[in-house]
C-alpha cells in the first residue's frame, strides 16, 4: 500500500465526498416531497389516479436504477429533457427513491391502528388534523427506519451517477486511478469514505428514531 | 320556535334508520328517542346491530336511510358533499362524546395531553387553561395524579377513565358508551361504571351499549333490546328486566343475567 499516495489524495477524495453527500441529500428532500404527493396522489378516491401511482411505482421498483439514469440523461434530451449531469443525478435519485419512500410512509400509516382514526374523529378532528396529530406521529418512527434504509441505499446508489460524468466519490476515484494505476489505495480509501457516510446517515436515523418514539419508552 | 319548544327538543332523535354492509342489511328502520339528562341503554347479542346504531350517531358508520338529529341539528345529510360536509359533521362531532371499547387513547401523548389536545386544537383554547380543564377532568375520573403519564402505564381500568374524561372535555351534550366495559378485567369494570354512574348523577345524556345487565339496569332511565337489526323491546328498566314482554328479550335477559352473575 503507497500510504503517502492516500494521504496526497485524500482531500481530493473527500472534496468529492461532499458532492455524493449533497447530491444524495438533495434526492432524498426531494425524493420525501415526491413521495409524499404518490401517498397523497393515491389516497384520493379516483381510480385513474391510483392506477397511476401504482404504475409509477412499479415502473421504478421493476427497473434497474442504473438503466433509469442512462434513460433519463441520454434519452431525455430527445423529449425536451435536458439536465446537467447533477441536475439529472439528483433528479432521478429523487424520483427513484420517492417511488420506494411513499409505499414506507404508506405502510408506516397504515400500521397505524384504525381505532385512533376514530377516536380522533370522534372528538370532531379533521382528516388533516387526524393525520398531522394522531397518526403521522405514532407512524414517525416506522417511517423513519424504513426512510434511512432507503436512504443509505441511496447514497450507496449515487455511485453509479459517475456514469454521467458527475465528479462525486466513484468518479473522482476512477479519475485518479487513471492517472496514478493505484486502484487498490485509492478504492480502499473511497470505501472507506463511503462507510463513514453510511454510518452517519444510520446514527442520524437512529436519533431520529429514538425521538420519534420516545413516548413508547416514557 | 319558543324557548318552552326548545327545551323540549329532545337531545337525540334517531328515526327510521337503515344500514346495510353489502348484502347483509344490519339496521331495519331504527327509531330511538333520547330526551336530555336522560340515560338509555342498547343491549343486544352480538351482531344485533346495537354498536352500528351506536356508531352512526356520530357517523362513524354512515346510514343509508332514516334520520338522525342531535338537539334538533340533523347529523346525517345526505344533501352535503365534500368539505362542506367535514365541516358540518366535524362541528357536530365536537358536541358528542364517544367512549370505544379498545379505549383508543393517543398513545404518543401523556395522559393530560390526551385530554386537552382537542380543547386545544379545535376550541383554541391556551395551554394554561386547557390544562386546568384537563386537570379539572382527570381529577373527576381519579387520575389527577397520573396526568403527566403515557396511556402504556395505565391499566385498562384507567385507560378508559381518562378516555371519559377525554370525551368530556370537550363538554359533549351526549355521551355515547360502545361497550366500554366490555375489554376490561372483571375487577376492573367497576371504577370505570362509577365514573359513569356519576355523569348519571350530573345528568349528562348517555346512549350506553352494553352487556352489563345489572348496570343498565341501575342507571337507565329507558331499555332498549335489539336483535336482528331491529328493536325487539323497549321500556322503563324496571318494567324492561323484571317483566319483558317478549319471549325473546326474557331469554336473552336469562342468559346475561345468570352468566353475569
Amino acid at each position: 500500500m503507497d500510504f503517502n499516495l492516500m494521504a496526497d489524495i485524500t482531500p481530493l477524495l473527500i472534496k468529492a465526498a461532499w458532492v455524493t453527500i449533497d447530491i444524495s441529500a438533495r434526492a432524498i428532500v426531494i425524493g420525501f416531497m415526491v413521495a409524499s404527493t404518490l401517498v397523497f396522489l393515491r389516497s384520493i378516491k379516483f381510480k385513474p389516479l391510483q392506477w397511476f401511482v401504482r404504475g409509477y411505482v412499479s415502473l421504478v421498483r421493476g427497473t434497474p436504477y442504473f438503466v433509469q439514469l442512462l434513460l433519463v440523461f441520454y434519452g431525455g434530451p430527445t423529449i425536451g429533457l435536458k439536465m446537467d449531469p447533477f441536475t439529472c443525478g439528483v433528479m432521478v435519485g429523487a424520483f427513484n427513491i420517492g417511488a420506494y419512500m411513499s409505499e414506507a410512509i404508506r405502510g408506516a400509516l397504515e400500521s397505524v391502528d384504525s381505532g385512533q382514526n376514530e377516536a380522533s374523529r370522534s372528538l370532531g378532528f379533521g382528516r388533516l388534523q387526524t393525520l398531522g396529530y394522531i397518526e403521522l406521529p405514532q407512524a414517525a418512527g416506522l417511517m423513519i427506519r424504513s426512510v434511512g434504509v432507503l436512504a443509505i441505499v441511496l447514497v450507496k446508489n449515487s455511485s453509479l451517477v459517475s456514469i454521467i460524468s458527475v465528479v462525486e466519490l466513484t468518479y473522482q476515484a476512477q479519475r485518479l486511478i487513471g492517472s496514478t494505476y493505484k486502484p487498490l489505495e485509492i478504492f480502499t480509501l473511497s470505501a472507506l469514505m463511503y462507510i463513514v457516510i453510511v454510518y452517519a446517515v444510520m446514527g442520524i436515523v437512529e436519533l431520529a428514531y429514538r425521538r420519534a418514539t420516545r413516548y413508547t419508552t416514557q | 320556535m319558543s324557548t318552552q319548544n326548545m327545551t323540549e327538543t329532545p337531545m337525540v332523535e334517531i328515526k327510521n334508520v337503515h344500514k346495510s354492509f353489502g348484502d347483509l342489511k344490519v339496521l331495519k328502520g331504527i327509531d330511538l328517542t333520547v330526551d336530555r339528562g336522560k340515560i338509555v341503554s342498547i343491549i343486544g347479542s352480538s351482531g344485533s346491530g346495537k354498536s352500528t346504531l351506536l356508531r352512526s350517531v356520530n357517523h362513524l358508520e354512515v346510514i343509508d336511510e332514516g334520520t338522525i338529529l342531535l338537539d334538533g341539528v340533523q347529523v346525517n345529510r345526505p344533501d352535503m358533499k365534500g368539505l362542506a360536509f367535514e365541516r358540518h359533521i366535524n362541528h357536530i362531532r365536537q358536541n358528542m362524546g364517544m367512549v370505544f371499547q379498545h379505549f383508543n387513547l393517543f398513545p404518543h401523548l401523556s395522559t393530560l395531553d390526551n385530554v386537552t389536545l382537542a380543547p386545544r386544537k379545535l376550541k383554541g383554547m391556551d395551554r394554561k387553561t386547557a390544562r386546568e380543564l384537563g386537570m379539572e377532568y382527570l381529577e373527576r375520573v381519579g387520575l389527577a395524579a397520573k396526568a403527566e403519564v403515557f396511556p402504556s402505564h395505565l391499566s385498562g381500568g384507567q385507560k378508559q377513565r381518562v378516555a371519559i374524561a377525554r370525551a368530556l372535555a370537550m363538554q359533549p351534550k351526549v355521551m355515547l358508551f360502545d361497550e366500554a366495559t366490555s375489554a376490561l378485567d372483571p375487577e376492573l369494570v367497576e371504577e370505570v361504571n362509577l365514573v359513569m354512574r356519576s355523569l348519571a348523577k350530573e345528568h349528562m345524556t348517555m346512549l350506553i351499549v352494553t352487556h352489563e345487565m345489572a348496570f343498565a339496569r341501575d342507571v337507565s332511565d329507558w331499555a332498549m333490546f335489539m336483535d336482528g337489526g331491529v328493536v325487539v323491546e323497549e321500556g322503563p328498566p324496571d318494567k324492561f328486566f323484571t317483566n319483558p314482554d317478549h319471549e325473546r328479550t326474557r331469554s336473552f335477559l336469562k342468559k346475561h343475567l345468570d352468566s353475569n352473575h
